[in-house]
């Protein structure tokens, strides 16, 4: 066996790697290289101008403003996301209690989890123009809700003050479900006996979690942070899609930016490359750094 | 499709598909491209042929798959066969214009014709300011297709050509021509016994009556709130003559907070102060406020007359939809009140390194004949930009009106070429300035400030190419 070994490994293995290599990493390489031009995307005429679009795009008001929607983001969608995942699946998984010892979810718990799930199964695009429909200030479902029970409502998207907020429970609305079925699977993964122990022990629903399902469950919710932040830092197609940055760009983030650069009001593609090279370290930060932060809270049980 | 999916082509259309591009051209960066000049076809030129079409050679177009279908295309690349029946033509039409081409364009192999249209058409700055687009004279020069005894030129509606030029040089045909106005419903003023109004003060006093009967005088598009810099910029013009629009168009220093510019803003600032705009507004697309109003839940609605076709679907029987000048002023108006903003849209191109570029100008002679022009109103019921092209064909009830009030504004027709100059200016920056300024939140001081902190920002960015137009 070990004479064909070579041949095999080769065959299997350098054809995908060569594709990979030019297709997924000189396209990065090639946005690197085009950052520090003037390209504009639409000739084969591009000079090299050293680190001026990432001069230009310090002093660029708008991609801070963007960068600022983009941190609040990073702040709120993986915690509201998470802890909401984390509650939902919990009371799927061990929110009923059948007789003294055993630890089973809410009755129809199948049903919720589909319920759930539900927005996973929908196109990013339709859950836009769904929620737009839902924002509708006159006819929306969510208007006539807080009309319904006598309350002025806002004009939702139309309105500074709301729009962002707006566009952030959509994006924790469509992610949660995931991290449901995720945070779900994780937990059925947990030895029964353990839950059998602490009920014994006569701990509470929320001591059990704290002290039991949380720390079983880190490894998950750490993959779960990772990925939540790195959507946090990109939000496009919602944001493109709801408002399109606006009003006032107040709900615009920095994919909004790069796109708008390259596609949208102006064909400035050195500059978006260059707003791209910065998401890219932006997002290789924050993941390295909560893989870091996590790690060391790590906890085996088998 | 996911969300990174849509980031990485989107964003990356270029970045991803450059390898292979630059591969081909020998990469974005090395000025790379040329190698394709060899093979352009050229025929030789005659009294029948006066473009030097060469008769058996390809020609490709590419269709913007938007309101107006490809129908109409289709029909005048049949035209053009009928003429060259050896030429064999390559349609395609997409909706992605941008990302579509933009890799072809950096290869230096771009189709001969495009119709470079919709929210992903490519930026006209960045494409002219790269010579990517051959010169159009020749095109002008020509002899009408089938109207005996004019060129192409004299066939062409007033301020047709300007619109597509950059610093005098004619590069785009705007095939199109639309006027911008204020639309309302005829029935519902029959009904309800109102008549437009044609001073400012009246249409104030209109509103009053409008919203006491129960209905909002106005909507806009509060997400696309540079609907409503249209009505407003007209105001300034037919308050101040059209250097207003040529100050803007030139980016001069305080075009935006000229005296006609800052009486029109304050006066537009009434119907936000008299909460004449329907509750809501602001939260609205352009499909949703224009539903609204058609649903007789709003008076007036600003637009181009590209509405009626949009709005057909949800359109009432007998709703008679008419467009309508700006309200003037007062007695002070250089323009009178019938002036309106008319321009040519739908902008078509023939790239400069199309290998047949002699056939796309004459698909462009094909489309501005008078059997093309005809074809393309009675096929989607929009006008063109030839002259006289409506004769003989049955126009809907909208777009008539538009042709009523086109001719009624004869020689004091108006326009503003900014948002082609510099589309971040219209589409960003004064597209903001107004949502905060029709919502009510800052006044028409602070509207105007910004409008000209915009312009300033475009002045001042070295990276952008700037155009200047005569009055």
């Amino acid at each position: 066996m070990k004479h064909g070994k070579w041949p095999l490994i080769v065959t299997f293995l350098v054809p995908p790697v060569l594709l990979y290599v030019f297709f997924v990493v000189s396209p990065y390489l090639q946005a690197f290289q085009i950052s520090t031009t003037d390209w504009l995307g639409y000739s084969a005429d591009a000079n090299p101008v050293g680190l001026a679009n990432f001069k230009t795009l310090w002093h660029d008001d708008y991609v801070w403003n963007a960068l600022k929607n983009n941190a609040i983001l990073l702040g709120l969608v993986p915690v509201l996301t998470i802890v909401l995942g984390l509650f939902f699946a919990t009371m799927l998984a061990m929110g009923g209690r059948k007789g003294s010892a055993g630890v089973t979810g809410v009755r129809g718990g199948a049903l919720y989890r589909t319920v759930y799930f539900f927005p996973q199964v929908l196109s990013v695009v339709i859950i836009a123009l769904l929620w737009k429909e839902v924002y509708h200030p006159n006819q929306g479902l969510l208007t006539s809700a807080v009309h319904a029970v006598g309350l002025p409502a806002p004009t939702w998207l139309g309105d500074p003050a709301t729009a962002f907020w707006c566009v952030l429970a959509v994006m924790v609305w469509s992610n949660v479900g995931f991290y449901v079925v995720l945070f779900g699977a994780a937990m059925s993964a947990v030895p029964k006996e353990i839950y059998e122990a602490v009920l014994l022990d006569g701990a509470s629903r929320f001591t059990t979690l704290r002290r039991v399902t949380l720390p079983l469950l880190w490894d998950t919710v750490q993959v779960a942070w990772v990925y939540l932040a790195i959507f946090a830092l990109d939000g496009f197609i919602l944001v493109q899609l709801m408002t399109n940055g606006g009003p006032n760009f107040s709900t615009d983030v920095i994919g909004v930016r790069m796109y708008d650069t390259a596609f949208g009001s102006e064909t400035k593609f050195g500059y978006a490359s260059a707003i791209g090279v910065v998401m890219f370290f932006l997002t290789l930060s924050v993941a390295v750094l909560s893989l870091r932060v996590g790690r060391r809270e790590r906890i085996e049980y088998s | 499709m996911n969300r990174r999916d849509i980031l990485r082509r989107s964003a990356a259309a270029g970045l991803l598909a450059t390898p292979a591009a630059g591969l081909l051209s020998g990469c974005a960066t090395s000025g790379g491209g040329d190698k394709n000049d060899a093979e352009t076809y050229q025929g030789t030129k005659s009294a029948q042929n006066p473009l030097g079409v060469k008769e058996d050679a390809p020609l490709e177009v590419v269709i913007f798959g938007g309101g107006f279908g490809e129908e109409y295309a289709k029909a005048h690349e049949a035209m053009y066969t009928e003429k060259y029946p050896k030429a064999k033509i390559k349609h395609s039409s997409t909706q992605e214009i941008s990302k579509t081409l933009q890799p072809r364009f950096v290869d230096g192999t771009p189709p001969d014709v495009v119709n470079n249209s919709g929210s992903s058409q490519i930026d006209f700055n960045g494409l002219v300011s790269q010579n990517a687009l051959a010169g159009l004279d020749e095109l002008l020069a020509a002899p009408s297709l089938d109207i005996p005894g004019k060129t192409v030129k004299d066939t062409l509606l007033p301020g047709a050509v300007e619109v597509g030029s950059y610093d005098g040089k004619f590069l785009v045909l705007n095939y199109t021509y639309t006027a911008y106005g204020i639309w309302h419903s005829a029935k519902l003023f029959a009904d309800r016994g109102w008549s437009y109004a044609k001073t400012w003060d009246e249409h104030i006093a209109l509103c009053k009556q409008i919203k006491a009967a129960g209905i909002a005088p106005w909507t806009y598009a509060g997400l696309h709130p540079r609907y409503m810099s249209w009505p407003l910029i007209s105001t300034a013009i037919k308050f101040g003559g059209p250097s207003v629009a040529t100050a803007i168009d030139n980016l001069e220093p305080s075009a935006w907070k000229s005296d006609s510019m800052r009486a029109a803003a304050d006066a537009w600032h009434q119907i936000v102060k008299d909460k004449y705009i329907l509750d809501g507004s602001s939260g609205l697309d352009h499909k949703q406020s224009q539903t609204a109003w058609c649903q007789g839940k709003a008076a007036f609605i600003s637009c181009g007359s590209w509405l009626e076709s949009e709005q057909k679907d949800v359109t009432p029987a007998g709703f008679n939809m008419t467009i309508a000048p700006t309200p003037s002023l007062g007695s002070g108006d250089k323009l009178p009140f019938e002036a309106i903003r008319g321009t040519a849209g739908e902008p078509f191109m023939v790239p400069a390194k199309a290998r047949n570029v002699a056939g796309g100008l004459e698909y462009f002679r094909t489309m501005l004949s008078k059997k093309g022009a005809q074809d393309f109103t009675k096929k989607v019921a929009s006008l063109t930009v030839v002259a006289g092209a409506t004769e003989g064909v049955e126009l809907p009830y909208g777009l008539s009106t538009v042709v009523k009030a086109l001719d009624a504004s004869g020689a004091n027709g108006f326009n503003w070429v900014y948002n082609s100059f510099y589309r971040k200016l219209e589409r960003n920056l004064v597209d903001a300035a107004c949502g905060e300024f029709f919502s009510g939140r800052i006044g028409p001081a602070e509207f105007l400030q910004q409008c000209q902190k915009g312009a300033d920002s475009i002045a001042q960015d070295s990276s952008v190419k700037k155009y200047k137009r005569a009055a």
